[in-house]
């Protein structure tokens, strides 16, 4: 059984119990480890790590990335995890179960700096990386031996060293046949992780999975699933692909063939980006339609500057909303063209929210574009709006205003407080 | 109420009639017909409370009266009798229903009073002009393929019709568009028309008013207020309500200031089109126009179904430029054009194009390049 320590690279024919290179317990064994080539390759606690990595004071303190009051948690690092602490808990919850936790504001554009940079190195590996989110991707490095004269599992170990050595954060990495396979493999042993899921126990790992690690099965499917005493994959290996398709649609046949770990959804490089959106939770509860039009207006050019800085736009533009009850509204609306430009937004969020501010207060309030295209097929001349142009000249000049004076230098009369 | 009609004339004027009438309406008696005969005369009604038609025919009526009746199944009863039947109708019977015979088949169809019809009134219609049938057929058939279906932007869902200065000249103009192409056409202002407002006509009246006068000859006498439309001529009326609101100003997105010209033989290029065509997408149907020196090449490519390629020998003479367009919009535009010869007048490959017949510059269109 071929081994790799992941620290010093060393390989060996048999796994030993320390690496003999560096004396580390960093070794990789598995019988398939130079025929796989499908990795998952995901950043740990990812935003907690740079800020720590930027203030080693916090090395071995609980921290919580996120809004201090009324926010929600967006990483917790390792050690708050052991208070119980996860992300998208509520921060007083979290506060509640981890009083010392050191909270930090989310300082979304150096986190994006950071991810770019890592996808940047994935990049250098293979062109074969489907980016998931900023801090997580899908590699496929099939071919990539001669190239860089190593097995895929080598490559990845170096990448991830790589990683740990320019940027001061670790990474997991799960490594398989297939994606599905690969995303199981990196959750398995977390954080600075690196597991490996080969073609022989496959089927025999997956039958002790609970079905909820399968992809596309959520709390209401496990639920369902659940009904019919269905709780572990290996059940699900029981049955024939036409049986569970009777039973549950699609879904079934989706159950069927990932549950013996077939998948065979290729890894498509692309931006990873499906939609790109700005909310805030307001430190108190807003009824009045002027000031959430307000809060909208700063959201949509957060939302617009983000479009114009990764020259992408979206054409349906989503509106959410949740009110003192945490009851969640979002509406659309999709554009005949693409924008980027934070004028089109608002024009078109603004009417959704007139319509929604019918005396409810809210607590929350957020703006956001998908169906993302390139920034060329944005806002074309529109036959039927000859004044559209001219807005967007009118954009234009004040982002390079901005850009030259920074963001303060100018600013559209209505985020001016009556 | 009781008379007899010839199967083909009365399967004509439901055939007019039935279009306005919404398959699904919580209304119920708007899913209805009102039937109406009055001395000799025997007419037929149709509304949405938006638009209304009234048809008049000739008919053998014995007795007066009146009532409604579902008009698509009425429709569907007509469309299946023999051909060249005589069909005899009577209502009034037991439990009001509407008795149908022809030959030796006899329907009953259950009726709603016609006291219960909602009756559009016209208004005050201070504006009135005459137009040849002919003429205003070829006005909605060279603009309502650009009317716009956004239903955010309700004011581009119909023609624009307004008295305009054309060079001098004062003409009724009629302007559509959805933001992707502009058709523009016009004709010397009829008598009583320089004083009216610009008003928008929904498309469904659009669709409407075009079917009933498809085999018609006459003067179609138009009237209208800012609110409402009426098309009269013969027997038959058509009132619409007008869209409410304000068509943009597309006098600033016609490129008059373009200075490339293409100048192409009608029909070649229309068959070209279509043919490269076949392989576009069938999301964008893009295909890509490349002039240079008296030649133009047409391509579209698909990644399923392949590539096309076509070359004609055009009248071109200004730099070389790519362009491409959604090759439907094209066709639509093309085909509308009579003459033998159509122009182009570009600018570059991200601005709006102009196209008009060589011999006629009564119509112009303008269409936007897509990306390809």
């Amino acid at each position: 059984m071929p081994a790799l320590c992941r620290i010093c690279l060393t390989e060996t024919p048999h796994p030993p119990d320390v690496c003999d290179g560096c004396g580390g317990e960093t070794i990789v064994g598995h019988a398939e480890l130079n025929d796989l080539s499908t990795a998952h390759i995901d950043c740990d606690s990812f935003y907690a790590s740079v800020e720590k990595r930027d203030n080693p004071e916090l090395a071995d303190k609980p921290v919580l990335v996120g809004g201090r009051n009324r926010g929600v948690v967006m990483a917790a690092c390792y050690v708050a995890r052991q208070y119980g602490v996860h992300s998208a808990m509520p921060m007083f919850k979290a506060l509640k179960a981890c009083p010392e936790a050191v909270v930090i504001r989310p300082d979304m554009k150096k986190y994006g700096v950071v991810g770019m940079a890592v996808r940047e190195m994935m990049r250098n590996v293979t062109p074969l990386v489907e980016p998931i989110s900023i801090d997580e991707a899908f590699l496929d490095l099939s071919g990539t031996e001669r190239l860089h004269g190593a097995s895929p599992a080598k490559t990845l170990a170096r990448l991830a060293a790589d990683i740990r050595a320019e940027h001061g954060i670790t990474v997991t990495v799960g490594l398989s046949h297939n994606k599905f396979l690969a995303k199981l493999a990196s959750g398995l042993n977390k954080p600075h992780g690196f597991t490996v899921i080969g073609k022989q126990e496959t089927v025999s790992f997956l039958a002790e999975q609970p079905v909820s690690s399968i992809w596309g099965v959520g709390k209401v499917f496990q639920k369902r699933l659940e009904r019919d005493g269905i709780t572990q994959i290996g059940q699900l290996q029981g049955y024939d692909e036409t049986e569970l398709a009777r039973r549950f649609g699609e879904m079934g046949s989706r159950l069927a063939r990932l549950s013996h770990g077939r998948d065979n959804r290729r890894v498509v490089p692309g931006s990873g980006r499906k939609s790109l959106s700005s909310e805030t939770t307001f430190s108190e509860d807003i009824t009045d339609v002027v000031k959430l039009k307000r809060v909208l207006w700063r959201q949509t050019e957060k939302v617009s500057a983000g479009l114009k800085r990764e020259n992408i736009g979206g054409r349906t533009v989503t509106l959410k909303l949740k009110n003192a009850r945490f009851a969640i509204r979002t509406r659309s609306r999709t554009l005949l063209h693409p924008t980027q430009l934070a004028d089109v937004i608002f024009a078109t969020a603004a009417p959704l929210l007139e319509k929604e501010a019918d005396g409810t207060a809210y607590r929350l309030l957020g703006v956001g574009l998908s169906v993302l295209e390139p920034a060329d097929h944005c806002d074309p001349i529109d036959l039927a709006d000859p004044d559209a142009q001219r807005r967007k000249q009118v954009e234009t000049a004040v982002d390079d205003l901005r850009a030259r004076f920074g963001r303060g230098a100018i600013g559209k009369g209505r985020i001016l407080k009556g | 109420m009781q008379f007899t009609i010839e199967r083909s004339t009365l399967l004509r004027s439901l055939t007019h009639v039935q279009g306005v009438v919404e398959r699904r309406t919580t209304i119920p008696i708007l899913s209805n017909v009102l039937l109406q005969a009055n001395g000799g005369k025997f007419g037929l009604t149709a509304t949405d409370m938006d638009l209304a038609i009234i048809e008049g025919v000739a008919a053998d009526v014995s007795q007066d009266g009146s009532t409604t009746v579902p008009a698509h199944t009425l429709y569907d009863i007509v469309r299946k009798l023999p051909e060249g039947s005589q069909v005899e109708v009577g209502a009034g019977g037991e439990q009001g229903q509407l008795e149908i015979r022809s030959g030796r088949s006899k329907l009953s169809l259950t009726t709603l009073p016609s006291e219960d019809f909602p009756v559009m009134s016209d208004g005050d219609l201070p504006h009135s002009f005459t137009v040849p049938a002919r003429v205003l057929r070829r006005l909605i058939d060279r603009t309502r393929f650009a009317m716009s279906t956004e239903e955010t932007r309700y004011y581009l869902n119909g023609l624009y019709f307004h008295a305009a200065d054309s060079d001098g000249v004062e003409v009724l103009r009629i302007v559509a568009t959805d933001g992707h192409r502009l058709a523009r056409v016009e004709v010397p202002i009829p008598d009583g028309a320089a004083g009216m407002p610009g008003v928008i006509v929904p498309r469904k009246a659009v669709g409407e008013i075009y079917k009933l006068i498809e085999e018609v000859e006459d003067d179609i006498e138009i009237a209208l207020s800012e609110t409402k439309i009426r098309f009269a001529f013969g027997d038959a009326v058509l009132t619409s309500k007008l869209i409410d609101g304000t068509f943009p100003d597309y006098d600033r997105v016609i490129p008059f200031g373009n200075d490339k010209t293409l100048e192409v033989k009608r029909t070649e290029f229309v068959k070209a089109v279509d043919l490269v065509s076949t392989i576009s997408t069938e999301k964008s149907r893009a295909i890509k126009l490349a002039l240079e020196d008296g030649n133009l090449v047409l391509t579209a490519t698909s990644p399923e179904a392949g590539s096309a390629r076509e070359e004609l020998d055009v009248d071109y003479n200004d730099d070389p430029l790519e362009i491409g367009f959604n090759s439907k919009y094209l066709l639509d535009i093309t085909q509308q054009i009579e003459g033998d010869d159509a122009k182009f007048v570009l600018s570059d490959g991200a601005s709006p194009t102009l196209v008009q017949d060589m011999g006629d510059t009564s119509a112009l269109y303008v269409l936007m390049p897509m990306r390809v």
